[in-house]
């Protein structure tokens, strides 16, 4: 049976990790290949590296960066920030990412998910989507929630899907930072309307807002980044308490 | 020492990588006599097994894979080259193996592409698949799967139906998953043909 995916998120500056590291036997927490070569060996199925501060002028220290981590990890991983062009995508699909992220590029010039999706598949092309609740509905929003858009949540990924997204990675951003669980009914809502896979993000605090995420919702997948870096949640643990939910899970 | 025939089906970075991190030494292969350099022979690929095809058949490289007796094993689409036809594309393969490869029928139950990490069970005690355990979970990403055989198929898988994970015949063996992402299963897989 295909499991459900359990995925650490780390935010990468001038190729470091940066905020909330926090292992014990860490050597250097700022190192993303000792970082993600770790979460492999704890039973993490995929890994997200989300650069924050991308310009052209630090692409090649980010390839360095995605070179290294390729070399040494045996899982899958995506690649997110600063891509907005086809030689961006293609540069890191040769250094060994699995997935690239795009997130506003894609909001300004949908065209590019077309050229991405015609160019490396499908699989390729993961439609970051940071959502917003408003009284009149689910908004995408830009810069990590702060510009609102009127462009509707539910409509943009219908849109991006019939472009050639191949997973979708939904943001709460009224969920994120509050370690209060995942917004269950908005992915159910969107995980119901789509027919690639949606990876959860936003609002994990324990274990139990995992086994309702994928209970309540049946996304194919639960990101979350400090819980995992300060250590909170073990992702073995986590994994054992899925599965004693009967929640398929690798282990 | 592996050849991996090198025809711009993909990029090989993650898989070299996998292979330096077993050391199992490793060259390229780009025209017939590289063959000869090479004890055994990996097929790469991932994209449209169509267009694959076009380019392995532009490389002049086909004739000398299908007259090989060496172990040769294909990896995604490099599998589906293997089989004799696939729906992507109306594509004619390269017809080493007599098995026909499909689309996922979309169904909202069953997300399209195939992506993440599914069980495989191992058949017909093909060498590749020694030391893994039937339930092993390896990591998939394909929209179009490689149909069940009784005789070729050397592992099965289910996403709605059951479809080759891992086919073979004779010095040919193919795998659906990606073995260079699928942790520690993915290693002992590349080391088992490795040590054919």
């Amino acid at each position: 049976m295909l499991s459900k995916r359990i995925i650490p998120c780390l935010d990468v500056k001038d190729g470091r990790t940066v905020k909330g590291v926090n292992f014990v036997d860490l050597r250097d927490a700022g190192d993303p290949v000792e970082l993600a070569w770790q979460y492999s060996q704890q039973g993490a199925d995929e890994l997200v590296f989300l650069d924050i501060a991308a310009t052209h002028e630090k692409r090649k220290t980010t390839l360095d960066m995605v070179k290294a981590v390729a070399r040494q990890v045996n899982i899958p991983f995506t690649i997110g920030g600063g891509i907005s062009e086809l030689k961006d995508a293609e540069a890191l699909l040769n250094a060994g990412a699995d997935k690239i992220s795009i997130n506003s590029a894609a909001v300004r010039r949908p065209e590019l998910i077309n050229e991405l999706a015609n160019a490396f598949g499908v699989q390729f092309v993961v439609l970051a989507v940071d959502t917003k609740h408003l009284p009149q509905g689910d908004f995408v929003h830009l810069n990590g929630g702060r510009i609102p858009t009127e462009i509707q949540t539910q409509h943009w990924i219908k849109e991006a899907e019939s472009r050639g997204a191949g997973e979708i990675l939904l943001t709460s951003m009224d969920k994120d930072g509050t370690k209060s669980g995942f917004d269950n009914i908005l992915l159910k809502e969107i995980n119901d309307m789509v027919t690639i896979p949606v990876i959860a993000s936003g609002g994990a605090g324990n274990e139990q807002d995992f086994i309702d995420v994928f209970q309540k919702s049946d996304v194919d997948a639960a990101l979350a980044a400090s819980v995992f870096h300060y250590g909170e949640i073990l992702i073995p643990k986590l994994k054992a308490l899925l599965k004693q939910n009967n929640i398929a899970v690798r282990i | 020492m592996i050849g991996i025939v090198n025809y711009g089906a993909g990029n090989i970075f993650s898989l070299t990588s996998a292979l330096e991190r077993l050391n199992i030494q490793y060259g390229m292969i780009n025209q017939e006599s590289d063959f000869d350099l090479y004890e055994k022979i990996i097929i790469p690929g991932v994209g449209h097994a169509g267009a694959a095809m076009q380019k392995l058949t532009e490389s002049g490289l086909v004739p000398a894979i299908k007259a090989l007796k060496k172990p040769v094993l294909g990896i995604c689409v490099g599998m589906q080259l293997i089989t004799s036809y696939s729906e992507e594309g109306d594509s004619n393969l390269l017809d080493i193996i007599p098995l026909k490869t499909l689309r996922f029928k979309e169904e909202i139950s069953h997300k399209v592409p195939h992506m993440g990490w599914n069980q495989i069970y191992p058949e017909n005690d093909s060498p590749i698949f020694s030391k893994i355990a039937p339930g092993t979970y390896f990591y998939f990403v394909h929209s179009y799967f490689i149909e069940f055989n009784p005789k070729f198929t050397a592992a099965t898988c289910n996403y709605g139906i059951k479809f080759s994970a891992g086919i073979q015949k004779d010095n040919f063996y193919a795998v659906q998953f990606h073995p260079e992402k699928s942790g520690e299963a993915g290693e002992q897989l590349l080391k088992n043909f490795a040590n054919l």
